[in-house]
C-alpha cells in the first residue's frame, strides 16, 4: 500500500510522527482528504478542528489543532499547529466542563474569548470520539 | 583581640550561607539550561516548516503582502526588548539594553522612531527609571516563557504594524459581521483591547539573547517584518540555473502548490501567527540564554565567596594564634613576677 510520510507539529514540540496512509481534516473551504500523491497543497485549517490519521502500522487516530496549517507534497503531510493534543491526552471531563461553561457565558455576554473556548471544547471532544452537537 | 576573633568567626559563618544560597542557585540554573535547550530544539520544527509555507505562500503570487514589502517611507519601528525577570545575571540584562539602545540610535539616524515593547522586568525598571516610554510591558514568565506569553505580546505588535506608522491601533470589531455564523466563519486577526491607541509601526524588531553555547550568548537584534526573504531568490536562482533535473529537494519546493484559501488570504492569517512564531522563538532563546548567564555568575559568586572563606580561616587561625601566645607570654610573664 502507498504511504506518505506525516508530521504532526505542535509550536512546542513535534506531536506525532511517522508512516500513514490517509489523513483527514477540515480547512477553512471544507473538508479534505489526503491520500499518497496528492498534488502539493497548502491550505489553512479551521481555528479549532481536528485532525485523523491512518497509520499505516497501527489504529487510525484523531488530534485536535488549534490554529494551524496544512503542508502538503506527494511524500509528505505536515499539520502545523499552534496547540495539537492526541486525542488519548485529551481530559474528556475537563472539556466537557469548559464546554458547558462556555455555552453558559455565551448567553449572558456574548464574548469572542467564550466562542473560541466552546469551540475548542468541541474540537477536543470531537478528537477523543465524544458525540457533540454542532 | 578576642573581640576581633569573633569579628572574624561571624564573617565566616556568613559568608559560607552566601555560598551555600549561590550554589543552589547555580545548581537550579545548570538544570534549567538542559530544559530550555530541549525547548528550542523541539520548538524547531515547527518554525522550519512554518518558513516553508511562507516562502511557497509568497513565491505564489502573495509577494506585494504589507509583510513582505518594505513601505514607502517607514516612521516608527517596534523594537521587543528580551530581558529577564531577575537580576544574579551577570551582564545578561545590560547586553540586551546595550543592543537595544544602539539600535535605537541606528533606527533614529534613519529617521525611524522607536517604540518600545519590553518583556522582562528588568528592561520596564530600566525603561522605567528613565522615564522612557514603552507601549507594552510583558513580564513574570521570562525563566519559563510559553507560547501563550509569547501569543499575547506578538498580538500587540501585530496590531501595531497593521496599523502601520501613520496611525494609531484601534481595537474596534464589528462583532455582527462577526458574529457567530457556524463554525466555518474564517477567524480573523483580532487586536488585543489594550493596545487601542497605541502608535503604529512600519517595521518590528526584536533584541534578545541568542544562545550560542554554553559559554557563549550573544545579544543580537533582528528584524521581524517586514520580512527578507532574500535567501529564497538565491535558492530559486540554483534551481532554475540547474534545470529541472537537478536534485529532489529542489524540484519539489519547486513544485505547483494548491492554496485553501487564495495565497492573499492565507497569508493574513500566518502573519499573525508567524510575529508569534518568532517572538516565541526569541523568548526561548531568551531564557536558555538567561539561565546559562545566571549559572556562570552563580558559578563565580560561589567561587569567589569560598576563596573569601579560605582567607578568613587562615586570618582567624592567625589571630587564635596570636591570642594563645598572648597568653602564654602572659602567664610566663605573671609567674616570673611572681618568682622573684
Amino acid at each position: 500500500m502507498a504511504e506518505m510520510q506525516v508530521d504532526v507539529v505542535g509550536v512546542e514540540k513535534k506531536i506525532w510522527s511517522g508512516e500513514a496512509s490517509f489523513v483527514s481534516a477540515r480547512t477553512v473551504e471544507g473538508a479534505i482528504g489526503i491520500l499518497p500523491g496528492h498534488e502539493p497543497l497548502i491550505a489553512q485549517l479551521r481555528e479549532a478542528g481536528v485532525v485523523r490519521v491512518d497509520p499505516t502500522d497501527g489504529e487510525s487516530f484523531h488530534v485536535a489543532a488549534f490554529g494551524g496549517f496544512l503542508s502538503v507534497t506527494a511524500e509528505s503531510v505536515t499539520v502545523l499547529a499552534e496547540l495539537a493534543e492526541l486525542a488519548s491526552e485529551i481530559d474528556v471531563a475537563q472539556a466537557k466542563d469548559d464546554l458547558r461553561e462556555a455555552e453558559h457565558y455565551i448567553g449572558e455576554s456574548d464574548d469572542q474569548e467564550w466562542r473560541v473556548a466552546r469551540d475548542r471544547a468541541r474540537a477536543r471532544l470531537q478528537a477523543a470520539g465524544e458525540s457533540v452537537e454542532q | 583581640m578576642a573581640a576581633n576573633l569573633r569579628v572574624l568567626r561571624r564573617r565566616i559563618r556568613s559568608t559560607k550561607n552566601i555560598a551555600q544560597i549561590t550554589k543552589a542557585m547555580e545548581m537550579v540554573a545548570a538544570s534549567r539550561i538542559s530544559k530550555a535547550q530541549a525547548r528550542v530544539e523541539a520548538s524547531r520544527p515547527y518554525s522550519d516548516e512554518f518558513t516553508h509555507v511562507l516562502r511557497t505562500a509568497a513565491k505564489a503570487g502573495a509577494s506585494d503582502h504589507p509583510l513582505l514589502t518594505p513601505r514607502e517611507e517607514p516612521k516608527r519601528a517596534a523594537i521587543v526588548v528580551v530581558t529577564s525577570d531577575r537580576g544574579l545575571c551577570g551582564g545578561y540584562n545590560a547586553n540586551v539594553l546595550r543592543e537595544t539602545e544602539r539600535l535605537i540610535r541606528q533606527l533614529s539616524e534613519d529617521g525611524k522612531e522607536a517604540t518600545l515593547y519590553v518583556i522582562g522586568g528588568k528592561g520596564t525598571a530600566y525603561f522605567r527609571f528613565r522615564n522612557r516610554e514603552m507601549s507594552g510591558q510583558f513580564t513574570g514568565f521570562s525563566e519559563v516563557p510559553d507560547y501563550a506569553n509569547a501569543a499575547h505580546a506578538a498580538d500587540h505588535l501585530t496590531a501595531a504594524f497593521l496599523a502601520g506608522g501613520d496611525s494609531e491601533v484601534s481595537v474596534e470589531w464589528d462583532d455582527d459581521e462577526h458574529a457567530d455564523s457556524g463554525a466555518d466563519r474564517k477567524v480573523m486577526f483580532r487586536a488585543p483591547q489594550d493596545a487601542e491607541g497605541k502608535p503604529g509601526v512600519d517595521e518590528i524588531h526584536v533584541v534578545f539573547t541568542q544562545f550560542r553555547s554554553m559559554l557563549t550568548q550573544t545579544a543580537i537584534a533582528l528584524q521581524v517584518a517586514p520580512l527578507d526573504l532574500g535567501s529564497d531568490e538565491e535558492e530559486s536562482d540554483d534551481s532554475g540555473s540547474s534545470s529541472r533535473s537537478g536534485d529532489s529537494d529542489g524540484s519539489d519546493r519547486e513544485a505547483e502548490y494548491a492554496f485553501e484559501p487564495e495565497p492573499e488570504v492565507l497569508f493574513d492569517s500566518l502573519l499573525p501567527k508567524y510575529v508569534r512564531a518568532r517572538v516565541f522563538a526569541a523568548m526561548l532563546d531568551a531564557a536558555a540564554s538567561e539561565s546559562a548567564a545566571r549559572q556562570r555568575a552563580m558559578k563565580a559568586a560561589t567561587d569567589n565567596a569560598n576563596d573569601l572563606v579560605d582567607n578568613l580561616v587562615r586570618e582567624s587561625n592567625q589571630a587564635r594564634q596570636a591570642q594563645i601566645t598572648q597568653e602564654i607570654s602572659e602567664i610566663v610573664g605573671g609567674s616570673d613576677a611572681l618568682a622573684q
